[in-house]
């Protein structure tokens, strides 16, 4: 602090540290993106960051109590009708009560394994990165609520992405946009067994490699096909809205839109009661997406 | 400290500025409370959730802190504390750790060669310096993504520096206004 201020003479101290920073800076990028070695660094600044993101996020969430307080009126109407829609399902409900009973009996006559009941935490999206492309989140429930990695989130329409990293209190949420991000699933009309992966871009998926024969048409649903494990059977991941047949690939082009609403909405489900696959998933979502992609190939072989 | 009125590069037509130049370089050292809550401040302003078009043009009120400290109080930010503000960044943004780090570290050392010369301009003048500062320090963090994969680039995430460089006049004269309280205190 106490240097005299050098007037002409080039800073040659500025030179060396920003040399010096570049290097480090260089290093920490490649420990972080080949040997992920700095988990505990992240997991440290994103501890101390907390109380600032619930800090940034209080405007928001005071606009939503007061809008929450405006809708109340909207909603003991709203009430009513569904108190009506509900004693009008109820025999909708006896009926499922005694197919779900009776299905449990013929799993056990087959001798399948019974299907868990999903357990879920409601948690709000605090975080879009500052990066429009970048197809990642954080939301306000971490370890301490009971959110590993691997587990997949949702909202009322469908699969929104999978928690890949957690921090004490929040947890990081990959897209299922995320170009790294793969989703096996099946087509809900033939039950063709598939991997749709992200494309980077908001609101596209796509259904890579695919042969021009295969029977598949616009508008078609695709639901995950619980295959590899990580994903629960039978949630609707996607819409096909676009096929493009091009003769000179061997592929056809096929492009999704998420049903869920992937970039809109605030509130999401993290499923949190599933049981875990036999193989161990890995913190790395990019170690264990191939892993299922290649589970489903050897299966359609 | 002498103010340096022959600058080779001062020709006449800032002579008539020379007031504001005078009063910038008898400016005290601020306190680094100070710089360290504007910073925080910062943080708190890129942890806001935005949609979507907001998102895009929102620029990094980090660099643009940072720069302006580096600009207008050289000696009391440095290097460092843009390295770990871009640790922190990165963290926030789960981008890859050091991205940020790199770009922050590069503003501020463009700032630390710069800053003689661009505090003879008022803040308007100042526009595209900035601009050029917070451009190469995205093409920085830029580089580094489209290097470790995983990135479309889209060109109008450049945007945001453009914006940025057009919110520097606000931000100058926010932060300038704290630092010329306390000299009038400590005149009193």
């Amino acid at each position: 602090m106490q240097t005299p201020p050098q007037f002409f003479k080039p800073n040659s101290k500025s030179l060396t540290r920003i040399f010096f920073f570049v290097l480090l800076s260089i290093s920490v990028m490649v420990a972080d993106t080949r040997f992920n070695a700095l988990s505990e660094v992240r997991q440290a600044i994103a501890t101390v960051i907390f109380p600032l993101q619930k800090l940034a996020y209080f405007p928001f969430s005071l606009r939503e109590r007061i809008e929450q307080y405006v809708s109340d009126f909207r909603l003991i109407e709203e009430i009513d009708h569904l108190r009506r829609e509900y004693l009008s399902s109820r025999y909708d409900f006896f009926r499922l009560r005694t197919l779900i009973s009776e299905n449990e009996r013929l799993r056990a006559l087959l001798g399948a394994a019974k299907q868990t009941e999903v357990q879920t935490v409601l948690t709000e999206i605090l975080y879009v990165p500052r990066d429009p492309f970048s197809r990642k989140v954080t939301v306000g429930k971490g370890s301490s609520n009971g959110i590993k990695a691997g587990q997949i989130v949702m909202d009322d329409l469908g699969v929104i992405g999978q928690v890949t990293r957690t921090y004490p209190w929040t947890a990081e949420v990959t897209l299922i946009t995320d170009k790294n991000h793969l989703v096996p699933v099946q087509i809900e009309r033939n039950s063709l067994r598939t991997v749709i992966s992200g494309t980077g871009r908001n609101g596209e998926l796509e259904l890579r490699f695919l042969s021009i024969s295969t029977d598949i048409r616009e508008g078609d649903l695709l639901i995950t096909s619980g295959i590899g494990g990580v994903y629960p059977p039978g949630l609707p991941v996607g819409r096909v809205t676009h096929i493009e047949y091009d003769r000179s690939h061997k592929f056809a082009r096929i492009i999704c839109t998420p049903v869920a609403g992937v970039d809109r909405h605030r509130q999401v489900l993290v499923l949190v009661g599933l049981p875990l696959p036999a193989p161990e998933i890995s913190d790395d979502p990019e170690l264990h997406a191939p892993q299922t992609k290649r589970k489903i190939q050897n299966q359609e072989l | 400290m002498i103010p340096n009125f022959m600058h080779p590069r001062q020709n006449g037509k800032f002579r008539t500025r020379s007031y504001d130049y005078e009063v910038q370089e008898f400016l005290l050292p601020v306190r680094k409370s100070l710089i360290y809550i504007s910073l925080i401040a910062a943080v708190l302003i890129n942890l806001m959730p935005f949609d979507k078009v907001i998102l895009v043009l929102r620029p990094d009120f980090v660099a643009l802190v940072l720069l302006y400290w580096n600009i207008y109080q050289p000696q009391q930010v440095g290097m460092s504390i843009a390295f770990v503000s871009g640790l922190f960044m990165d963290v926030i943004d789960i981008s890859i750790m050091g991205q940020h780090a790199v770009a922050y570290c590069l503003i501020t050392f463009f700032a630390l060669l710069l800053h003689r010369r661009l505090r003879l301009f008022n803040a308007f003048q100042q526009i595209p310096a900035v601009l050029w500062i917070l451009l190469s320090g995205q093409a920085v963090a830029f580089l580094a993504r489209v290097l470790a994969g995983t990135y479309i680039p889209e060109w109008y995430v450049f945007l945001s520096s453009v914006i940025g460089a057009l919110c520097w006049p606000l931000l100058s004269f926010l932060l300038g206004s704290f630092c010329k309280q306390r000299i009038d205190r400590d005149e009193v």
